[in-house]
């Protein structure tokens, strides 16, 4: 039981810190369909302005922001590559990914930045709200943060902008007749997706007391699987039931994770079962129509 | 309203297939004026329509708007004061979402996209009174998803969209030919009706001779790229389909493929 339990806990503070990276790429890979790989460099990007600035005596809080605003510019390097100089969207994520790999150290001016001897958003947390700096404060703040992003993301969906951002994924021919730039909503698109992502890094850093030049490798492939495990869940559908399904999927693809690790997977073979299980999620809705009919 | 100057398009240009889709094509219509288009596959009536709303960019010429020279414009930029509707349902109208932001998108045609709430209950009720003027039962299911609908209702929406923010030109190219005859009758009045309510200065691009006599004022007929004959009000109304298919044989002198299709009421 107690045994149990630590599964679940630690589950659910890996998919609450986890969950504005599946946000993230919800967006664009399916809000947007667009296949964004400046993730792989937005993540750690998140980290690595996060983790300088906490080192350099900035208050937690405006580190993480400082962490957003850096990813949201990422984002739109790669927008901007694609639309003006009109470079095949996928090429343009690798050419932004590959070069915040420079910019990552130089930022952190070294691979590794340890954070144990300042205060994160999370201890900050605990301390204002006079709690212990548990694991459970750590969830707390997560859930927080991440139900005030799905409802912010939930509510940007359907304004104006929102409306005309996902419509250029859907329909950007159509878009455009209506007087739509869409060079301007794929920016504002990537920008609101690598903030989201660069959060998601920040958060994870300052939980693990680190940040790093590695960590974003394969890190999409994590984002994709909490996608497209919540999508076979659930289907896809309103944006509310989307938001639900991916913060769903994150949570079983941790659950799934800490299970793996916790029956003694080495976690050198970690990337290897995230690959399998976003193959799992890719290809289970096919046996879901075999098993239970169309 | 709409001028077009000496308007030549080559497409392929430097290869063995070489085509010359608009050959200097002069054309002005006044504010108010319903012109419809026809000719053979080919002639150049799409890509007409498509050149006037800066999907295709000219070679040559000029394309003045409104008192307005668009010709550098983009798309987007002319999609302010031009609506269109393609033969394709699908390009004109978003699936994944419900009917009520596809309206709340053409809304806003040509103004800024603001962070507000898109589909207010105000607009919704606005929306509600234009879908039931069309006559298809949407105003029931301004939330359900496009997606869902035939490409009758899809294709109507679609008109409505284009039309929704009072555009200073409106193009439909040949908007009715994917529709079933019923389905395309139904659509037709429905954009008869747009077009006169909001005195909308029109082109028209149809297969269906008869329908370009008896709809609008104007009447043009293209071939390889150049206007062969043009009518206007009575010469307009007198016309026939027998004296049309003449007209082209005179023009064009060839003989139409299938004459038939043409004759066919």
């Amino acid at each position: 039981m107690q045994q149990l339990l630590s599964i679940f806990s630690n589950s659910v503070e890996q998919a609450s810190l986890y969950a504005f990276l599946a946000l993230g790429v919800l967006i664009t890979f399916r809000f947007f369909r667009f296949p964004d790989l400046t993730a792989e460099g937005s993540y750690p990007l998140g980290g690595a302005v996060a983790a300088t600035l906490l080192v350099n005596g900035v208050n937690p809080f405006a580190a993480t922001a400082a962490a957003m605003l850096a990813g949201a510019l990422a984002g739109m390097a790669t927008a901007l590559i694609h639309t003006r100089l009109r470079v095949n969207n996928i090429i343009s994520g690798i050419v932004v990914m590959t070069a915040l790999y420079s910019v990552n150290l130089t930022v952190m001016g070294r691979a590794n930045v340890s954070l144990l001897a300042v205060s994160s958003v999370f201890e900050d947390f605990a301390r204002a709200a006079g709690l212990g700096d548990t694991v459970g404060t750590t969830i707390l703040l997560a859930v927080i943060l991440v139900a005030v992003g799905s409802a912010a993301l939930f509510w940007f969906m359907r304004t104006e902008l929102g409306l005309a951002v996902r419509a250029t994924g859907e329909n950007e021919a159509m878009i455009g007749s209506l007087g739509v730039d869409t060079a301007w909503t794929k920016m504002v698109g990537l920008a609101i997706s690598n903030a989201a992502i660069a959060l998601s890094g920040a958060l994870v850093a300052q939980d693990n007391g680190f940040a790093d030049i590695g960590m974003g490798i394969g890190i999409l492939v994590t984002g994709a699987a909490a996608v497209m495990i919540g999508e076979s869940l659930f289907g896809d559908g309103s944006i509310l039931r989307w938001i639900g399904a991916v913060l769903v999927g994150v949570l079983v693809y941790e659950l799934l994770v800490v299970l793996a690790l916790r029956v003694g997977l080495d976690p050198i073979d970690l990337k290897l079962v995230t690959a399998a299980l976003l193959l799992a999620s890719l290809s289970l809705p096919r046996f879901r129509t075999r098993l239970l009919g169309p | 309203m709409l001028t077009v100057e000496a308007a030549r398009k080559r497409f392929l240009a430097g290869t063995a297939e070489e085509m010359l889709a608009l050959a200097g094509i002069d054309l002005s219509l006044a504010a108010g004026d319903v012109v419809t288009v026809i000719g053979s596959n080919g002639a150049g009536k799409s890509t007409l329509l498509k050149a006037i709303v800066g999907l295709l960019p000219l070679d040559e010429g000029r394309i003045v708007l409104d008192g307005r020279d668009v010709t550098a414009w983009p798309a987007h930029r002319r999609a302010a004061l031009i609506g269109r509707i393609a033969q394709d349902p699908h390009e004109g109208t978003c699936a994944a979402m419900t009917i009520a932001e596809n309206l709340a998108l053409a809304a806003r045609r040509g103004e800024r996209r603001r962070l507000v709430r898109a589909v207010t209950p105000a607009l919704a009720r606005t929306f509600r009174d234009r879908l039931a003027e069309l006559g298809l039962g949407l105003e029931n299911r301004l939330d359900t998803r496009v997606a869902f609908l035939s490409g009758g209702q899809r294709q109507a929406l679609a008109l409505l969209m284009a039309t929704l923010a009072q555009p200073r030109l409106l193009l439909l190219d040949e908007h009715l030919a994917n529709l079933d005859p019923r389905t395309a009758s139904l659509v037709m009045t429905a954009t008869e009706r747009l077009v006169s309510d909001g005195r909308l200065t029109t082109m028209m691009v149809t297969h269906d001779m008869a329908q370009a006599i008896r709809v609008g004022n104007r009447l043009i007929m293209l071939h390889q790229g150049r206007i062969v004959f043009a009518a206007a009000g009575p010469e307009k109304a007198a016309l026939t389909v027998a004296s049309l298919v003449e007209k082209f044989h005179a023009a064009s002198g060839e003989r139409l493929a299938d004459d038939r299709v043409l004759l066919a009421p």
